[in-house]
């Protein structure tokens, strides 16, 4: 147990930052869940996609991301919100009746205003 | 019946109570005495075997393109389906049964010839192999009239794309032609980035725009996105055909891309074929749109 908490200490002082968040998501036909990813501008994130069926893809083309979900992967992708907004995503791997339904979207939100944290 | 005989007849004329308007036209120069002049048909997005709320008579669209097509004073020189013939299944049998019930209809077409292609409902689980069964090669080329026609495959790969293969292909295919030669090209999906979110697109489209790029006289017609379109990629025209089961949104109208809803009383409404009138010489392609239904 010591020695388990030595090494999570040791790989914390290498890489000296915090973990980043990371979002699971799980494609199915014809749908992402969730398929609403909530993100904070400048806040790293990996995003952990896995198929419960058959191949897919996840593509967010305002933001030049894609990458493919194939059954027994993980496939990440690790981006830095570096502007407000929402982003659009989609299946772009075509998967049968419904597939032109498989969507949802990342919304970018601005950091808190000082002090809002304590507000209440 | 002379080209502008048929013109006058189709702007006059209901075809059987289908009417017909003109609803776009682009420039082009007819004359009635050029035996090389000739015209075809551009259908699309048939969808057969589609069962749903966006189109609950999609039995009968097809039937009624049939019947308007054989309608005409003149037939066109030939009929071009661009794409998603029949409506997707995971059922390999039932895909080949839709394929065999598609090609039934078709062989009441009164026309010289009919060339079919591929859209992602009917090849993109199967990367092709039901459709090559039934209609044949997912891409090739042929010449009519002076005018040299291809057909890309960008959906049997179900990322929806070209592939290197399919754009040296498409290289090699037109290395032969003098620049001058008229070009046209279907693909079910548009080559360039229509609206990418609703993957209105091809990923690898913009290589074999960088190809056909060379050639001056280049157009492409294609399917997908169940509405008339008009776009230009330089001096490529790029015109999208309606559908034959439901009209879709415009490009970005909406948040999603679902169908346009059914309207029970005016069905049909946003269906029909494309009329496309060539004259190689020019080259140019003067299109005019026929509803399904008649619009009101």
């Amino acid at each position: 147990m010591r020695i388990a908490a030595l090494v999570l200490v040791l790989l914390a002082a290498g890489t000296n930052e915090t973990p980043e968040r990371v979002v699971q998501v799980v494609a199915r036909r014809f749908t992402y869940s969730p398929d609403v990813i909530e993100l904070q501008l400048g806040v790293p994130v990996v995003i952990e996609l896995t198929s419960a069926d058959r191949d897919h893809g996840f593509t967010v083309p305002d933001l030049g991301l894609r990458i493919d979900v194939e059954p027994g992967k993980t496939a990440r992708v690790r981006l830095v919100p570096s502007k407000v907004g929402t982003f659009a995503f989609h299946c772009d791997v075509f998967c049968g009746s419904g597939h032109e339904e498989m969507a949802g979207r990342i919304v970018v939100s601005g950091p808190m205003p000082a002090g809002a944290a304590n507000a209440r | 019946m002379s080209k502008i005989d048929r013109r006058e007849f189709l702007k006059l004329t209901s075809l059987g109570g289908i009417g017909v308007v003109f609803a776009s036209a682009l420039p082009g120069v007819a004359r009635a005495d050029n035996t090389d002049e000739f015209y075809f048909l551009q259908l699309s997005d048939t969808h057969w075997g589609y069962q749903g709320p966006a189109n609950p008579e999609a039995t009968v669209e097809l039937p009624r393109a049939v019947e308007l097509v054989n309608a005409l004073p003149q037939a066109p020189d030939f009929v071009v389906f661009t794409g998603d013939l029949t409506h997707t299944t995971d059922d390999d049998q039932e895909r080949r049964r839709r394929m065999a019930q598609f090609r039934e209809h078709l062989a009441g077409l009164r026309v010289p010839q009919v060339r079919l292609m591929a859209g992602e409902h009917d090849a993109s689980l199967d990367r092709g192999a039901a459709f090559q069964e039934y209609f044949g090669q997912l891409r090739y080329s042929f010449d009519h009239k002076g005018v040299h026609f291809v057909v890309l495959d960008n959906v049997s790969d179900p990322k929806g794309i070209l592939g290197d293969a399919q754009i040296d292909w498409l290289a090699k295919d037109l290395r032969g032609l003098p620049k001058s030669a008229p070009i046209v090209v279907f693909t079910h999906r548009p080559l360039f980035d229509l609206k990418a979110d609703w993957d209105w697109t091809t990923a690898d489209g913009s290589r074999a725009i960088d190809v056909l790029h060379a050639y001056p006289h280049v157009t492409v017609f294609y399917g997908h996105i169940h509405q008339e379109h008009h776009h230009q990629t330089d001096h490529i025209a790029h015109h999208a055909a309606r559908s034959l089961v439901f009209p879709l949104p415009a490009p970005g109208s909406q948040p999603n891309r679902t169908p346009v809803p059914w309207d029970p009383a005016h069905p049909g409404r946003g269906l029909g074929v494309r009329d496309v009138d060539t004259d190689p010489r020019q080259p140019s392609y003067s299109l005019r749109e026929i509803p399904l239904a008649k619009e009101t």
